[in-house]
């Protein structure tokens, strides 16, 4: 239990006040379903992607980036990444819920974890952005 | 983090032996859990040989031809002896199930017995099952409606609406899910766990109840509910062969198609 103590152990605060605790948290179902609907988008979408990495296997450089910069390229690199870091992210959390004990170190990953993902994907992001507009 | 490990005071170590009478011949050695609250002593594995001609057929004749005849300081609960009490669920060669349904002759080699994996023990096989007592108090399981009975009648369900609840009813609150679910372990101060949802999810199917949102609003948690990652162990060593993962699962479709 969070404050180190056994089921049994726990003061004197009855069995069924101890269960209802704070209450439901309303929530977790959007986590859940995203979870579950960007790993439906990652199907096409990396097979797409890697499909594309063997095409352009032996590419030069102009070449590659005459392909993330068409237009339909562009759009499902950026969608790509999307769905990888928010499923990543989504996943990574869970995780943390699972095995992780203490609300300050809980909270702590989770906004680590949501931070790193969201900066990985914005970085990701500029990139296509960057070839893509530039050309 | 999560326990993965036995605290030190928790290891078991080998305990006695209780030889099998001179001449038998069909002997079978029952390796049991023992703990006892009174005193400092780590548990044990005491082993104690069984002659099976002249005991039941089920692990639960043994347990009871050993505290009467051989060792009347193990303890273990039990009642019916048919399977529809719960009260001797037990982790029997590795599975959560009931004694008194389990063959003898179905476990190959030692019969190893221990209480419900995770549990407080309050002494040998007997867990302390407040904690989970409270989570199925908490789900509120009994018919909750606005709309008063027919006058003289019953509440008529049709037989489409009473089948739904097949597969759920069956239920005699043992345990073994809950207690195999590695999700329960690490988080069963705040997850449901398998046997408690199944009971929610059998009075969110009920035709006659009125209380369905307010049902799926006290279930909506990332806790509550949604530390279920369909592990399955939970259907894998049901005794009565339902499957709470399936309940779960329909709760969770329940909670999407609220939502619009």
């Amino acid at each position: 239990m969070a404050d180190g103590k056994t089921v049994h152990e726990a003061a004197l605060r009855t069995p069924l006040g101890r269960v209802r605790g704070l209450g439901s948290a309303k929530s977790g179902t959007h986590h859940w379903w995203m979870q579950r609907v960007t790993s439906l988008a990652l199907l096409p979408l990396t097979l797409w992607f890697v499909i594309s990495l063997i095409g352009l296997a032996g590419a030069s450089y102009a070449e590659t980036l005459a392909f993330i910069g068409a237009p339909v390229n562009a759009v499902l690199l950026l969608a790509l990444i999307a769905a990888t870091f928010h499923h990543m992210a989504a996943g990574l959390q869970v995780v943390v819920e699972d095995y992780v004990r203490g609300e300050l170190r809980r909270k702590g990953l989770i906004l680590l974890i949501q931070g790193g993902s969201a900066l990985m994907a914005l970085a990701s992001a500029f990139a296509v952005l960057r070839i893509a507009l530039a050309s | 983090m999560a326990t993965f490990t036995l605290p030190r005071n928790s290891v078991v170590g080998e305990g006695k032996t209780f030889k099998a009478p001179p001449g038998a011949t069909n002997v079978k050695a029952f390796k049991i859990y023992r703990w006892d609250p009174d005193g400092d002593a780590n548990p044990r594995l005491d082993t104690y040989e069984v002659d099976l001609d002249a005991c039941g057929p089920m692990v639960l004749d043994a347990l009871i031809k050993i505290k009467n005849e051989v060792d009347s300081t193990l303890t273990f609960r039990r009642s019916c002896r048919e399977g529809i009490c719960g009260s001797c669920a037990m982790n029997i060669d590795g599975l959560n199930t009931l004694a008194c349904l389990k063959p003898i002759e179905d476990v190959k080699g030692d019969v190893r017995i221990h209480p419900l994996p995770h549990m407080p023990v309050v002494k040998d096989l007997v867990p302390d099952l407040t904690q989970i007592y409270a989570q199925y108090r908490s789900i509120e399981p009994w018919l909750k409606s606005d709309t008063p009975p027919p006058p003289d009648e019953e509440r008529r369900q049709s037989k489409e609406e009473r089948a739904k609840l097949d597969g759920m009813w069956e239920c005699i609150l043992c345990f073994c899910c809950s207690t195999s679910c590695p999700s329960y372990w690490w988080n069963g101060d705040r997850y449901l766990g398998p046997a408690v949802l199944l009971a929610a999810y059998r009075w969110i199917a009920d035709s006659r109840d009125e209380a369905t949102g307010e049902r799926l609003d006290q279930l909506e948690d990332p806790f509550r509910l949604y530390r279920c990652h369909t592990i399955m162990n939970c259907t894998r060593t049901c005794p009565k062969g339902l499957n709470p993962a399936e309940a779960i699962g329909k709760i969770k479709q329940l909670m999407v198609e609220r939502q619009g």
